[in-house]
């Protein structure tokens, strides 16, 4: 079988082949999008605030210490259900004040324990950077993560 | 050397090997923070430090390439590089965007500015002006070569390498597109970051591979060129809806589940392939090249490949499974073994063919290219297997028992202190390395026999 497929077979084959690879990858992909747009993620509740958070967590680059929906870095905690972890289901005006609270009081400086940075974030900013933490955490990630740890 | 451009290549690995030596001495500072976390907690944050190692490794890698590219290209088009100038013009542009790089985030400039500040996405942090200046050194370079390529003689080996280095440029383009979505963000992130290293960079790696050993076997080049074109098939066919495997849990469609787990398992056959291709071309050997060290480099290559990529991918690449060990320490541990052995291996395996021709001296040194060989591949298969015991424990008490994130990270003190101690092998190894390819000596470290092979080409 080797010896039968020829140079210029094997070059055809691998143009046509990826080509149609190409072209189901593309057409899955545009179906996804749609998806994720209309059904897995919150539409209504992708606010301007959600948007700015997430670029305040581009900004301060978070994604290279912590992870979200498991992508990142693995030096802190995952993030993508951290409002959930903080019972922003039962208690959402409670989970808010505890966050605001977290991430005011870093760097602990504790000898030996694992530092976060000061970002200096202003009301607003922590505002819409947990407002963006929260959409995050209503994305039907196909029941991801395994339980509230993360 | 037989074609004056050819020089052009020196230049891109000398900045490639600069920029390596800063990636493995940042992933050592990185390293030290995880067992001293104090360290350096104010001045430099560990998001800086990561950022710095992932960035320069993807440049360098590059930036190597690139050189490959330009070495081999004028001797398999058998033409000058069209443009000299415009190859030292590139290089430069990414210099200067190197450089923008590491000013940018070490004294955090600029933050949140849209073209000057960084852009704050794994491992696509650079900022705005950075990234619209690589896209025009790849214009510039893909103008040149394949100029170069269209006027001269058309192999597979060119033929691939060029449809790998046009798609590196245009998958680069989606990193330009960042919408305020995450899961939309995350579904195009994968294809600059999935697409490139299991899809267009095995394209680049297949026909450099074939080149090498095209020129270390001397075996038929329609024999070599067969092979290419099922090796690249192989990546392509499988590695494209492979991407699937990170589109389990971000919001997409369950469909994926089943389409990433059974295309990305296939993705092990083209790194076998490479496996068998590399061997069984030493096996039927015409000549005995002078350079063994390029030889071990090539082969170590495709052997290291096949287990960063093949194995320790596979192990993690099942949905049921990814679903418990999706980003914890077992993903660093298959990050580490698959760039090595793939990327970081091929580069220097080119280097370490390319050098002794680029600076017109015998292939000395190789003793001591080899011994960095041995200790490189051990310091990084080290690693890894501490990594991979750190993420089964760390799946194990996090993910099935549920016990919180640090409390968890309390209990891996040890598996990062030995981390830590590969690293400083892996970094004595990269200077061994350097040494044995830029430092010129009198003569080999040990005398071969006057019985040696005569030397071909
Ligand atoms: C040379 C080729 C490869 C390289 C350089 C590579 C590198 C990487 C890196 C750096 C990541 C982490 C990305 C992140 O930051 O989240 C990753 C993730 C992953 N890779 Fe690869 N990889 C390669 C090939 C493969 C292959 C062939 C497979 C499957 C057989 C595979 C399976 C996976 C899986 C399943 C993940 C996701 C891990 C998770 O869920 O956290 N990789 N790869
Ligand atoms: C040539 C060799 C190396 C390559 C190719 C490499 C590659 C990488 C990559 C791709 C990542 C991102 C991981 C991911 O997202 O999956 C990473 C992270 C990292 N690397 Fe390396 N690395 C190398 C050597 C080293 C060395 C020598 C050290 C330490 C002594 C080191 C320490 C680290 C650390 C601490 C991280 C961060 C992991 C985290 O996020 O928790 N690396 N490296
Ligand atoms: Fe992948």
């Amino acid at each position: 079988m080797w010896d039968v497929l020829t140079k210029s077979a094997a070059r055809n084959i691998f143009y046509g082949g990826s080509l149609v690879f190409l072209l189901i990858l593309v057409g899955l992909t545009a179906q996804s999008h749609n998806y994720v747009v209309n059904v897995s993620t919150d539409k209504a509740g992708l606010t301007d605030s959600v948007v700015r958070g997430k670029r305040l967590w581009e900004k301060h680059t978070c994604i290279n210490c912590h992870t979200i929906l498991g992508e990142g870095a693995y030096y802190a905690p995952e993030l993508g259900n951290v409002w959930i972890r903080y019972g922003g289901k039962e208690d959402p005006q409670g989970a808010r004040e505890a966050l605001k609270a977290w991430m005011r009081s870093q760097p602990t400086g504790i000898a030996g324990r694992r530092q976060m940075p000061q970002f200096n974030l202003t009301d607003k900013e922590l505002d819409d950077l947990i407002n963006f933490l929260a959409w995050v955490s209503r994305i039907d990630t196909q029941g991801w993560p395994p339980n509230k740890a993360g | 050397m037989k074609y004056q451009t050819q020089k052009i290549a020196f230049a891109y690995f000398a900045v490639a090997m600069a920029l390596f030596a800063v990636q493995v001495l940042g992933g050592f500072i990185a390293a030290y923070v995880y067992v001293n976390p104090n360290f350096l907690s104010e001045l430099v944050p560990f998001n800086i430090l990561r950022m710095l190692h992932t960035n320069s490794l993807v440049v360098w890698l590059l930036l190597g390439f690139f050189g490959a590219a330009y070495y081999l290209i004028p001797e398999e088009a058998e033409r000058e590089i069209e443009s000299p100038m415009l190859a030292y013009l590139q290089l430069l542009i990414l210099v200067i965007g190197t450089a923008g790089v590491v000013v940018t985030y070490l004294f955090d400039l600029f933050p949140g500015n849209p073209v000057l500040g960084k852009e704050g996405r794994e491992f696509l942090e650079q900022p705005l002006w950075v990234k619209l200046g690589i896209v025009v050194a790849a214009l510039i370079f893909l103008y040149n070569v394949t100029m170069t390529v269209l006027k001269g003689r058309k192999t597979a080996i060119t033929n691939v390498l060029l449809l790998g280095l046009w798609g590196i440029a245009i998958f680069f383009l989606f990193s330009l597109y960042n919408p305020g979505n995450l899961s939309v963000d995350k579904m195009y992130w994968w294809y600059v970051v999935h697409i490139w290293v299991e899809g267009v960079w095995e394209l680049v790696m297949a026909a450099v591979l074939a080149f090498l050993l095209l020129k270390l076997t001397g075996v038929d080049r329609e024999v070599i060129e067969k092979w290419l074109y099922a090796i690249v098939a192989l990546s392509l066919f499988t590695g494209l809806l492979g991407t699937g495997h990170h589109y389990y849990w971000i919001g997409t469609p369950g469909y994926w589940q089943w389409v990433g787990s059974i295309f990305s398992s296939l993705e092990v056959l083209p790194f076998f392939a490479m496996v068998l291709f590399s061997f069984s071309m030493v096996w039927k050997r015409r000549r005995e090249h002078p350079n063994n060290a390029a030889l071990l480099w090539s082969l170590g290559c495709a052997v290291l490949a096949f287990f960063g990529a093949g194995v320790w991918g596979f192990m993690h690449t099942l949905h049921p499974i990814n679903f418990y060990t999706h980003g914890t320490q077992i993903t660093a541990a298959h990050g580490h073994l698959a760039f090595f052995g793939a990327y970081v291996s091929l580069n220097l395996a080119v280097i370490t063919y390319a050098m002794p021709h680029l600076l017109g001296r015998e292939p000395y040194n190789q003793v001591l290219n080899m011994v960095s060989f041995w200790v490189m591949a051990s310091g990084m298969a080290f690693m890894t297997f501490v990594l991979t015991f750190a993420g089964v424990v760390q799946t194990h008490l996090q993910r099935v028992q549920g016990e919180n994130y640090m409390d968890v990270q309390d209990q891996l003190g040890l598996f990062y202190e030995m981390r830590l101690a590969a690293g400083a092998v892996v970094v004595i190894a990269v200077l061994i390395y350097l040494y044995s390819i830029f430092v010129p000596r009198k003569g080999e470290l040990i005398k071969r026999p006057d019985t040696a092979p005569t030397p071909a080409e």
